[in-house]
């Protein structure tokens, strides 16, 4: 094959390439600080919000079940939770106005303090057996919601009526996500390079290997698991803010742990920028079919069609798929590409590293010597 | 000289197949120890349960004097035992390199400012990539450092379990059957590592089937037959004992591993 190794586009396309992610990144934070100013148009401004809401949940869910590989089908729990917990302490305190956004870690608090004893339950038993306790966990709380009194029951929880204007008033929601989801991201990323995410990733891969490493398997998982959750919280507590009302069936809402999975699912599960592209895609997509068609059941049964097909036809998701295809592309441009090639040491060394898939020095980066993993 | 691991009396049943039933053994420390015995007499469980992956039913697990009976593998591995599994078991989408730092946790947990948890930390400091990288020079796959663990052949793979067991230098290394499905090259390879790391004071207890391989590396050998430790003395006398031919022949008719007494 060294004959026939073309000139190194490696090292002419590494920093640019960093350069370009770099700008890309900076790129799409100033569309995502424009958006509200640009598209004033109020059912737009809540697409953004919802969007934004939806990306920070499916980061954080895939910050617990892509990175440690339990999948987690109860995650609405957290959501369900942090939004009654805010909205509770809003009526007994009698907050009005603005104010009551000072309350929203407390979502999440409350988020991680229901994940703590779940947690120790639910992850005691893998894969399937996990799966089924967080759907029953879930339903457990769905039922707590409509039948104590405390919860409201049917008519659930109401927030007070903001006074602002109508022309602006989706703009402290949508910041607020957008702070939300750029932070969740952020910790997303820090965490998958760190040594805890290098602990998940271990436990993904083989947990009982790991515990024989000296991983603590259960403080791992249980953190990961909590740090999740508080963040879903957040993003229930804002959610009820921006829509007015929390309901057992709306906040605790099935269709939100399917949604969520799907999103990470059709993006890249495990991938730090899946879930964000999957959320992109998806949340608006359901926002679109729900405006669009008048039977709600419809928006349902397109997306358990899209999740089978998602399921049969890129079970990796987008972004690892891509990747793949990209590093295939290359290979071949690469074997029919010039033959005049300068045959130096860059030819020779990628030669003997040939075989095996050779990542980047950095942990969690994965790419073939070419290929500048687009993240 | 004096025991590093013992067992006292260990039983060990799975529903009604007793798996273990009052196993005693020591183990030299300095040794290289050998545990062999036909397929089912209790090997693996033995390791299993002094590992802590399986919890005993009665008796007693001692590292060092210390008892470590029950205790979880990450305290197991962190108290100084490292193991190897017979099927190999690598993390297979990580790299070779990330292998290595996975089993760096309880040495790594330390670093930082002041020896503060710090979890958020970038996984892999200079010391432990160091040691990592000799570590996998010493077993020859230095050069993968950066591949998927899945790329890895079977041989490499077993090279990469030994190392990074290595990674937190523990007292004594566990191994189920090293020599079990490599080519003869490497399995000169794996014995001459296990020498020259026995020469610089690691205890082994190895597990293997192949009686040329064990015969020439073991000082002690141990013959478990019904999860009980039937037998233990050099190669030479365990070569010529009874009780280890009735032990192979009576369960095991075809095995053609059994040494020409």
């Amino acid at each position: 094959m060294s004959s026939l190794t073309a000139g190194p586009p490696a090292a002419g396309s590494q920093i640019p390439m960093r350069t370009l992610r770099l700008a890309g990144i900076g790129v799409m934070l100033a569309v995502l600080i424009a958006y509200p100013l640009v598209i004033t148009d109020a059912l737009y401004a809540e697409f953004g919000v919802l969007t934004l809401l939806f990306v920070a949940w499916a980061v954080a869910w895939n910050m617990f079940s892509g990175y440690s590989g339990y999948i987690s089908l109860g995650h609405a729990v957290f959501f369900g939770t942090g939004a009654y917990a805010v909205g509770l302490l809003t009526e007994h305190l009698h907050l009005t106005g603005s104010q009551i956004f000072w309350l929203l870690p407390l979502g999440g608090v409350a988020g991680a303090v229901v994940a703590v004893p779940f947690g120790l339950i639910a992850l005691r038993v893998r894969r399937h057996t996990f799966v089924v306790i967080t759907i029953a966990v879930f339903f457990i709380f769905q039922l707590m919601a409509y039948n104590f009194s405390f919860t409201g029951g049917n008519s659930g929880l109401s927030t007070p009526a903001f006074f602002w204007s109508p022309a602006t008033y989706n703009n402290p929601f949508y910041y607020a996500a957008l702070i939300l989801a750029v932070g969740t991201v952020v910790l997303s990323w820090l965490v998958r390079g760190s040594r805890f995410g290098l602990q998940l990733l271990a436990i993904r891969d083989d947990e009982d290997r790991a515990r024989g490493l000296g991983v603590r398997a259960m403080r791992v998982k249980l953190s990961a698991f909590v740090i999740s959750a508080a963040i879903t919280g957040v993003v229930g507590a804002l959610w009820w803010f921006l829509i007015g009302q929390a309901l057992p069936n709306t906040v605790f809402n099935p269709a939100f742990d399917l949604s969520i999975a799907l999103m990470a699912f059709l993006g890249g599960f495990g991938t730090l920028a899946g879930p964000i592209l999957g959320g992109l895609i998806l949340e608006p997509l359901q926002q679109y079919v729900t405006i669009t068609f008048t039977n709600g059941y419809l928006g349902e049964i397109l997306l358990g069609a899209l999740f089978l097909l998602v399921i049969l036809f890129l079970p990796r998701g987008i972004i690892p798929t891509a990747r793949e295809r990209l590093t295939a592309w290359r290979a071949w441009r690469e074997r029919r590409g010039p033959q005049a090639a300068p045959i130096g040491a860059a030819g020779a060394d990628r030669a003997a590293a040939a075989g095996p898939v050779v990542t980047g020095p950095e942990t969690g980066t994965r790419s073939t010597p070419s290929a500048g993993s687009p993240r | 000289m004096t025991a590093l691991l013992s067992t006292e009396g260990v039983a060990k049943a799975f529903g009604g197949v007793h798996a273990l039933t009052d196993c005693t053994l020591e183990v030299q420390e300095g040794s290289i120890a050998g545990l062999i015995g036909p397929n089912g007499s209790g090997k693996t469980t033995l390791f299993n349960v002094v590992t802590g992956y399986e919890r005993v039913d009665s008796g007693h697990v001692y590292l060092g004097g210390r008892e470590i009976t029950n205790a979880p593998p990450d305290k197991v591995f962190a108290a100084g035992i490292g193991r190897t599994f017979q099927l190999t078991r690598v993390f297979p989408r990580l790299t070779v390199m990330e292998n290595m730092i996975v089993a760096a946790q309880h040495k790594e947990r330390g670093r930082g400012w002041g020896g503060m948890h710090m979890p958020l930390a970038r996984a892999g400091g200079p010391a432990t990539r160091r040691r990592a990288t000799e570590l996998l020079e010493f077993t020859t796959i230095a050069k993968y450092a950066g591949a998927l663990a899945d790329t890895l052949s079977y041989g490499q793979r077993k090279l990469l379990e030994m190392a990074y067991v290595l990674m937190a230098e523990p007292a004594i290394v566990l191994l189920d059957e090293p020599a079990g499905g490599v080519n003869p090259t490497l399995i000169t390879l794996i014995a001459d590592r296990i020498r020259q790391l026995n020469s610089q004071g690691t205890t082994f207890l190895i597990v293997e089937h192949n009686m040329d391989f064990v015969m020439g590396l073991c000082d002690q050998v141990t013959v478990l037959d019904y999860g009980t430790a039937v037998v233990t003395g050099p190669p030479d006398v365990i070569r010529s004992d009874h009780r280890v031919l009735d032990a192979y022949l009576g369960t095991a008719e075809e095995d053609d591993d059994i040494p020409a007494a």
